[in-house]
């Protein structure tokens, strides 16, 4: 697979990724996650001021083929949800790593970061599914 | 359709009519379309020719048994004394249904290894329900109201953690292991003081036997919890084992999967519930009794002529969850099922499951060569195939595969489940498909992997020979267009 990873990120096994900038990450599903899923129809987010729990089920993406569990990459509170998706969910499919970013969290403690895979890592995850 | 004055009316209006009908319920402002008799005959003659179903071809769908309905199961419920019965009759006069109830809980329990059924639930799912009510009345009454979560592996059937959230569980999702079964050590690590139910069916939508069943029972029993067999999979039972033997609790059954009984387009199901012995207080009402001749009730073991016998119904049964469904619930579909049980007798059930097991695995090892098969081992049901590699090197999914079999006349097997599975084709072929429709449904699919392999865009395109060509499925979902009125 020639994915091109955007530098900076890092990414979670379940195919989120999630980019930290001081306090805050903003989280989103990665090119991979999309192109599997297919054509995105429906994303339910958490709401704005939730409490997440790294790598837990925190919502869910609908596509034409199935309906799955979206987990999240860092616990936190989430400060503000994309709210473009609900309008056009396919911008998830057209730029996942752009203006379909999901939502963003404000990170509760920094080492969760250490758990999560760079791009290397990411691309192995990817090249063994 | 239709035009003003073109109807067939066989009842003149007039004072006839009115001495028939209460004036109250006669009106004249039905909007119903003006229709001749032969233009209805036409419209819904030319429906039926365009609908596709297990009467006109081969239909492989996965976790959904579609098998032929013997008609003599539509003979006998047809049967007056049967189809004409009245609901509110009184017991005693209705002991042909009664003993036709009685008689088909007593076979299922005796097939199933089940102390009871409930003949009450209407389908698969709202068995699941029932069966859930069940378990939470009896954590109640034994003083354990914290069990509150269900444990579903992720092979299971996107039913059970639907029907556990609308009772009000929590639901753990298991990942299964690298074999595709639920290891007892993962199960040993979610099961605790709050589990009430373990929702699994074996074999498992892979078409996996659970090898360690007796011991992931024995891990969930250990914990206080119970656990319930999901019968989507029970055509592939009958007679080799039993859920009662595996260590099960509770379990249903889809009467119009495994014993026939049409059911496309969501026609009416039935879904009897299972359960071992220490639950049977909790089944839903009514339950039909019998008595012998001196009026005592008789012991509900084992499998017994329903000759000698009266029965009634019992209403009274202080920790049932209650009735799931009005008067007799689907009683034509319990007449048919007793009549494909006793068509096929016990010898027969089993070799149904046999044959649909070799049939599954026939046309499994003969596409193997061609597709992925991520789980190669001898199927124990359906079994799963993934076009993983064959999108990777064409472009050509799944779902293109499913479109491509409707053009070469078959219905599509069920695509992108279980979910574990990446470009899943989840195949279940029934015991009633002669070798000559395998080889010939084989011989289709191989030639479309060629023609992906050869001319992708040649399959991409498909279908252009069904009534309906391909339809945007991503339109449909992202601006859905419903309407209740023309």
């Amino acid at each position: 697979m020639a994915e091109t990873l955007p530098a900076g990120l890092l990414y979670s096994k379940e195919h989120e990724w999630v980019k930290v900038d001081g306090d805050l990450a903003t989280v989103g599903i990665t090119d991979y996650a999309q192109s599997s899923l297919g054509d995105i129809v429906y994303v339910e987010l958490p709401r704005k001021g939730a409490e997440l729990e790294q790598f837990k089920s925190i919502g869910v993406v609908e596509s034409v083929k199935a309906v799955s569990d979206l987990f999240t990459p860092v616990g936190g509170e989430v400060t503000e949800i994309n709210d473009a998706i609900e309008g056009d969910p396919a911008v998830v499919n057209r730029d996942p790593y752009g203006a379909g970013w999901l939502y963003k969290v404000k990170l509760g403690d920094h080492s969760q970061t250490g758990e999560l895979l760079n791009a290397d890592q990411y691309q192995q995850v990817v090249s063994e599914s | 359709m239709g035009q003003e004055g073109r109807a067939n009316r066989y009842l003149p209006r007039g004072p006839q009519l009115d001495t028939l009908l209460p004036a109250e319920t006669l009106r004249d402002d039905l909007p119903l379309p003006d229709n001749s008799e032969l233009d209805v005959v036409r419209h819904f003659t030319r429906l039926s020719q365009k609908t596709f179903g297990i009467d006109t071809a081969f239909y492989p769908l996965g976790s959904c048994t579609m098998k032929y309905n013997p008609r003599i199961n539509d003979a006998m419920a047809n049967v007056p004394a049967l189809r004409d019965a009245h609901p509110f009759a009184p017991d005693a006069a209705a002991q042909g249904p009664l003993a036709v109830m009685w008689e088909l809980e007593r076979a299922l329990a005796s097939l199933f290894g089940m102390a009871a059924f409930s003949l009450n639930p209407a389908a698969g799912a709202h068995a699941e329900l029932a069966a859930l009510l069940i378990a939470k009345a009896y954590f109640k009454k034994i003083g354990q109201p914290q069990r509150n979560v269900v444990i579903v592996p992720d092979t299971a059937h996107g039913t059970n953690p639907a029907s556990a959230a609308m009772v009000g569980f929590k639901v753990v999702s298991l990942k299964s292991d690298a074999q595709g079964r639920v290891d007892p050590d993962e199960m040993r690590k979610v099961a605790g003081p709050d589990t009430a139910v373990c929702m699994m069916t074996n074999p498992n939508t892979l078409g996996l036997f659970e090898s360690r069943i007796h011991e992931v029972a024995d891990v969930v029993h250990e914990a206080g919890g119970l656990m319930y067999y999901d019968g989507a999979n029970a055509n592939a039972l009958m007679g080799n084992t039993r859920p009662g033997d595996m260590g099960f609790d509770l379990m249903h059954l889809n009467l119009h999967k495994t014993f026939t009984i049409p059911h496309g387009g969501g026609g009416a199901g039935a879904g009897p519930v299972g359960v071992a012995a220490h639950l049977i207080p909790f089944l839903p009402t009514p339950v039909v009794r019998a008595f012998d001749a001196e009026g005592t009730a008789v012991d509900a073991s084992g499998w017994r002529d329903s000759g000698e016998f009266t029965f009634a119904l019992d209403f009274d049964r202080p920790d049932s969850i209650g009735p799931m469904r009005s008067f007799w619930s689907n009683f034509a579909h319990m007449v048919r099922a007793l009549a494909y049980t006793y068509a096929n007798g016990g010898e027969g059930l089993t070799n149904v499951s046999k044959l649909a097991v070799l049939n599954a695995n026939y046309i499994r090892v003969n596409i193997t060569d061609v597709v992925d098969i991520p789980y190669p081992e001898i199927n124990r049901h359906e079994f799963v195939a993934s076009a993983q590699s064959l999108k990777r090197e064409t472009g050509v999914r799944a779902l293109d595969i499913g479109k491509a079999l409707l053009d070469r006349g078959y219905h599509a097997p069920t695509v992108y489940f279980p979910l574990i599975v990446p470009e899943c084709l989840m195949i279940e072929p029934t015991e009633t498909e002669s070798k000559e429709t395998l080889d010939a449904f084989i011989a289709a699919f191989r030639e479309i992997v060629a023609t992906a392999r050869a001319n992708p865009e040649a399959v991409l395109a498909t279908p252009i020979n069904t009534a309906v060509g391909r339809i945007d499925e991503t339109r449909a979902a992202r601006q859905p267009d419903l309407r209740w009125h023309p």
